[in-house]
């Protein structure tokens, strides 16, 4: 299975973040064939195309962008979420870097669709080095003729601005995302109304993902039949999966949707050290994760969720053998219980009594009642709170008791425990505790 | 007020980002911006951004509380962050945060007595595949090892600046706040210094080697010739076609990121 470089394809390109060079291999020829058109035929070109969300949820963009009511008198803005922090997600950050010029080309071709005046970067505050590289783009952009009045002598005007954000997560949260950057607390809004009417300043909004947004150019480029040549039906089109853990050679590797881990493994030279998978994650930690049973299962939105998990950010974090799974799951409840907004109690209040529990657990202090309560506390939680944050923060908990129940439960509540590291005798190389994946061991 | 005029032009300037009516929006640049000026927000610093928006303190310090890039003690030259999230605990995280803690005599979210290197352990940093990772104001230190990560603190205690594998030239945790506030850095090695490394082209490095084209999916894995652009068939391979002789193997394979 061949490894597809779209989005990634200038990554290794000398000086691939300046104008000339993203100039010289193709950049913004997609801006004047589309600023030649009609916005709608865009609309249409990118619902055509089955792009589908690459931030998590998988929303179709061409419908997003065709929510934007037209010539409602309104002001409509373009905002993008480039507030990458969710554990196991880091395909944004290197885009950004490596060629910020293909997301702001995407971003004057998402601009012209949906008649926005105005967009923003709404860019993870600690990705400084991220900052930079977008704002030389924006000023050369600008510079360029690309950006400002009468784009091109198009008649079409853009002001784009970099905003950093300051740290929180929930800020990855659509609707949080607009609060902040009207200058509020992180929190989400409750919906209805959507952004697509109630958005940024109560206007029409269109809220896209990075890797959404720079894959925009290409369809422009080279049309929908080429991009339906990759990825699934309902999910077509290259993605970039980021592998992480205990993986051989983590990285960023671009493939058609649908591609499944046992097949990026392969590219990826298999788990670390030789050792077994144990478990996974599809789509960073707030997906559920998935074991060896799945390796076969494709990496798109309806396989994963066939799978019993969901596709996320397709950020594959691999834990292997050695994993110590009770410890995985408290530090990842820890994650949500510092990253709760508070806006719900039952997200505040749940995580981080969660975390207390399965602290307490770890330290052997608990007892075989504490694991129905974290399941009763899970299902509490889910679907219970303004936004995903909430249902993510179960994940983890739910996945982790599903497959792995036995690690949960203190030894004391049991006669005999199953060996924690399997195949341990086979890894003469040194004991669990001492390889690099330092969550081994028993509790 | 103590901050001086060029703080008020700079403030202005902020401002003129969003749109007319709508200055709120400056609020997290603002916050930002008398970070670099004081080291901290202080209470001094709300009532600037208050003052400057017209908006209440209280307003003002609901935000500054959120969000934890906004500190509300000093902030030493270097802010040191260390990642203890799923992928970089996998590979030792904790055990490099604990060997920086030891080497500095301070603990999460504390400063060292002479006020110069505050340390944290911080939530996913977005570079998982480099992991475990570290940060100094933000510049990225990848693949570290409680070792490594320890010649690299000493190294600021020694009034060094080591080199990130990633990112710009270490500067002050003063200059990187006022970059946050969206100030370009001036220093051209602050934009040119790499971004991406060689897990971000992991994938990338594979193709170039196997002559794999996103056009040719999900056809045989065989080389084809001299790249299409331009016919609509895909993009093409990323260094622009030698006029001489197109090989399966770019010029740019040589390289390991950006």
């Amino acid at each position: 299975m061949p490894v597809t470089p779209v989005l990634t394809r200038r990554w290794n390109t000398p000086e691939s973040w300046t104008l000339q060079t993203y100039r010289r291999l193709d950049g913004y020829v997609a801006l004047r064939t589309a600023l030649a058109g009609d916005p709608d035929d865009l609309i249409k070109l990118i619902k055509d195309s089955g792009l589908r969300g690459r931030g998590g949820a998988g929303f179709p963009t061409g419908m997003k962008w065709g929510f934007i009511p037209q010539g409602d008198g309104k002001p409509h803005y373009l905002v993008i979420n480039a507030d990458e922090g969710e554990p196991g997600t880091c395909k944004d950050a290197p885009l950004m870097k490596a060629d910020p010029h293909s997301l702001v080309e995407g971003i004057i071709i998402a601009a012209y669709a949906v008649r926005a005046s105005r967009a923003f970067v709404y860019l993870r505050g600690e990705l400084i080095h991220a900052a930079r590289r977008l704002r030389a783009a924006v000023a050369e952009a600008y510079a360029a003729g690309y950006l400002g009045r009468d784009i091109l002598g198009s008649g079409f005007d853009l002001e784009l601005v970099v905003h950093s954000g300051a740290g929180a997560y929930i800020c990855g949260e659509e609707t949080a995302l607009l609060d902040s950057l009207e200058g509020r607390r992180g929190q989400p809004r409750l919906r209805p109304p959507f952004p697509a009417t109630h958005g940024l300043y109560a206007s029409p909004t269109v809220v896209n993902n990075v890797e959404t947004i720079a894959t925009v150019p290409y369809i422009v480029n080279y049309g929908v039949d080429w991009f339906r040549t990759m990825g699934r039906e309902r999910a077509p089109g290259p993605k970039i999966f980021s592998l992480s853990g205990h993986v051989t050679r983590p990285g960023q590797y671009e493939v058609p949707m649908g591609t499944t881990l046992r097949e990026l493994l392969e590219l990826a030279g298999g788990v670390r050290g030789g050792r077994k998978l144990k478990a996974w994650t599809p789509g960073g930690s707030s997906t559920p994760m998935l074991t060896a049973e799945h390796l076969d299962a494709p990496l798109d939105f309806e396989g994963m969720q066939e799978a019993g998990s969901l596709l996320g950010t397709a950020a594959l974090m691999i834990m292997d053998e050695t994993t110590d799974m009770l410890r995985v799951v408290r530090r990842l409840t820890q994650f949500y219980a510092h990253e709760s907004c508070g806006k719900c109690t039952p997200c505040r209040e749940g995580t981080s009594w969660m975390v207390k529990i399965l602290s307490r657990l770890e330290r052997g202090q608990g007892d075989a009642s504490d694991v129905d309560t974290l399941v009763d506390a899970c299902d509490n939680i889910f679907g219970r709170a303004f936004c995903a944050l909430a249902d993510g923060a179960t994940s983890p908990i739910v996945s982790g008791i599903k497959y792995f129940r036995d690690e949960f439960i203190p030894v004391s509540a049991v006669t005999s425990k199953p060996d924690p590291t399997p195949g341990g005798e086979a890894a003469g190389d040194g004991s669990p505790s001492q390889a690099p994946g330092a969550y081994a061991g028993a509790h | 007020m103590a901050f001086p005029p060029e703080t008020h032009a700079a403030a202005a300037e902020i401002i003129a980002r969003y749109p007319a009516g709508r200055s709120r929006s400056a609020l997290l640049p603002l916050l930002h911006l008398v970070q670099a000026e004081q080291g901290f927000v202080t209470t001094e610093g709300v009532a600037f951004c208050a003052d400057t928006l017209g908006i209440t303190q209280a307003e003002v310090g609901a935000v500054a509380t959120f969000y934890t890039m906004y500190k509300r003690r000093p902030v030493g030259d270097y802010l040191v962050s260390v990642c203890t999230n799923l992928s970089c605990a996998l590979l030792g995280g904790d055990e490099v945060f604990a060997r920086v803690a030891e080497r500095l005599g301070i603990g999460h979210d504390e400063t060292t007595p002479d006020g110069s290197i505050t340390l944290e352990h911080a939530e996913c940093l977005a570079a998982c595949d480099y992991a475990p990772v570290m940060t100094v104001n933000y510049e990225f230190y990848d693949q570290v090892d409680p070792d490594s990560a320890q010649a690299i603190v000493a190294g600021l205690q020694a009034g060094e600046r080591p080199a990130p594998t990633r990112g710009g030239p270490l500067c002050s945790f003063a200059e990187t706040s006022r970059q946050l506030a969206g100030f370009a850095d001036e220093r051209p090695e602050g934009v040119a210094g790499p971004g991406v490394g060689e897990p971000s082209v992991a994938g990338l490095l594979l193709a170039e080697a196997a002559g794999w084209r996103a056009d040719q999916a999900p056809a045989p894995l065989v080389a084809t010739g001299p790249p299409l652009a331009g016919q609509g068939t895909g993009p093409a391979s990323p260094a622009p076609a030698p006029a001489s002789a197109p090989t399966p193997t770019p010029a740019s394979s040589e390289r390991k990121g950006n």
